[in-house]
């Protein structure tokens, strides 16, 4: 994965597959540190499962058995001089949690935020996306409940409104970006 | 700056459309994009977010761009399956943003299934 904007899509798509009728995904950057939290309200985990989930011969899935997401995302916080953590409660949710420093070399570009954006909502069914994305005192919210608001009887994975949610987000995040490269 | 309230402009116009394409007896068409964290790290964003621009720029009404979990063949990624209603799956290997739009213009508008990126055996 070059992109963190890669790894949130790969790690949101667990609270689509938890059931988690609201994804609320926050990307911070203040003062050199870069955080991004995703929070859902899904299924959740137990115990038992939450302590091998950073394992990558740990996953739900039944055509293989590795599941490298989560190891994945860990390990880039962690060689970025950041901090991953996860915390869940069955039938609460889940909330993931990562940190890089802004100015390590080895913290990866943080991409394309619009493209993943989207491609979650298509996969959102009647559940909603909450994504807030801030940069030191500058701040973009974007509410999938409000695009619905106003969609009435279309669905929102239409590819017209896809692209129009992207152009959207796109547009927001580079203002709120304020010129900086992150 | 794109605002939330110019959704209501777009949906006016569909709204229209849909009218004319509930008249029509044809169902709709499915591109299935595998995103799990193999497809997402071999390249699969892109090519979704190029299939829903081509979709969107043609005007394409009864196609659905949606996303897959992992399609099973994770050395074969980014995956793209169609389902062309009343016509047999056709999985299309190793795509990017380049074939994403051969694909739409001969199978998706032209109906040519696109023989170039089909699983062979010598994959």
């Amino acid at each position: 994965m070059r992109e963190l904007s890669l790894n949130l899509l790969d790690i949101a798509e667990n609270s689509v597959k938890a059931k988690a009728t609201l994804i609320e995904i926050t990307v911070t950057v203040k003062a050199n540190l870069l955080t991004f939290v995703i929070k859902d309200n899904g299924c959740g985990m137990d115990e038992a499962f939450l302590a091998k989930v950073t394992d990558p011969f740990t996953t739900t899935r039944t055509t293989r058995k590795v599941g490298m997401g989560i190891p994945l995302l860990k390990m880039i916080a962690e060689m970025s001089g950041g901090e991953f953590a996860i915390t869940s409660e069955k039938g609460v949710g889940t909330t993931t949690s990562a940190t890089f420093q802004l100015d390590h070399i080895n913290r990866p570009p943080l991409g394309d935020l619009a493209d993943s954006i989207v491609a979650l909502v298509t996969d959102l069914g009647d559940s909603n996306l909450i994504f807030t994305y801030s940069v030191e005192n500058e701040k973009f919210v974007f509410d999938t409940r409000e695009v619905r608001a106003e969609l009435e009887d279309i669905p929102m994975d239409n590819p017209e409104i896809l692209v129009f949610i992207r152009d959207l987000i796109k547009q927001n995040v580079e203002i709120t970006n304020g010129g900086l490269n992150i | 700056m794109k605002s939330i309230a110019e959704i209501k402009a777009i949906r006016e116009k569909m709204q229209s459309q849909i009218i004319l394409r509930e008249n029509s007896e044809e169902g709709e068409t499915r591109l299935v994009v595998g995103m799990a964290t193999c497809g997402i790290s071999a390249g699969a964003r892109p090519v979704f977010n190029t299939l829903v621009d081509e979709v969107a720029k043609r005007n394409l009404s009864k196609v659905k761009v949606t996303r897959a979990g992992c399609l099973g063949m994770c050395k074969l990624e980014p995956i793209v399956e169609v389902f062309v209603p009343g016509q047999e799956k056709v999985t299309y290997i190793q795509v990017d943003s380049e074939k994403a739009k051969r694909i739409i213009s001969e199978h998706i508008v032209n109906g040519n299934v696109v023989n170039d990126y089909l699983i062979t055996s010598e994959v």
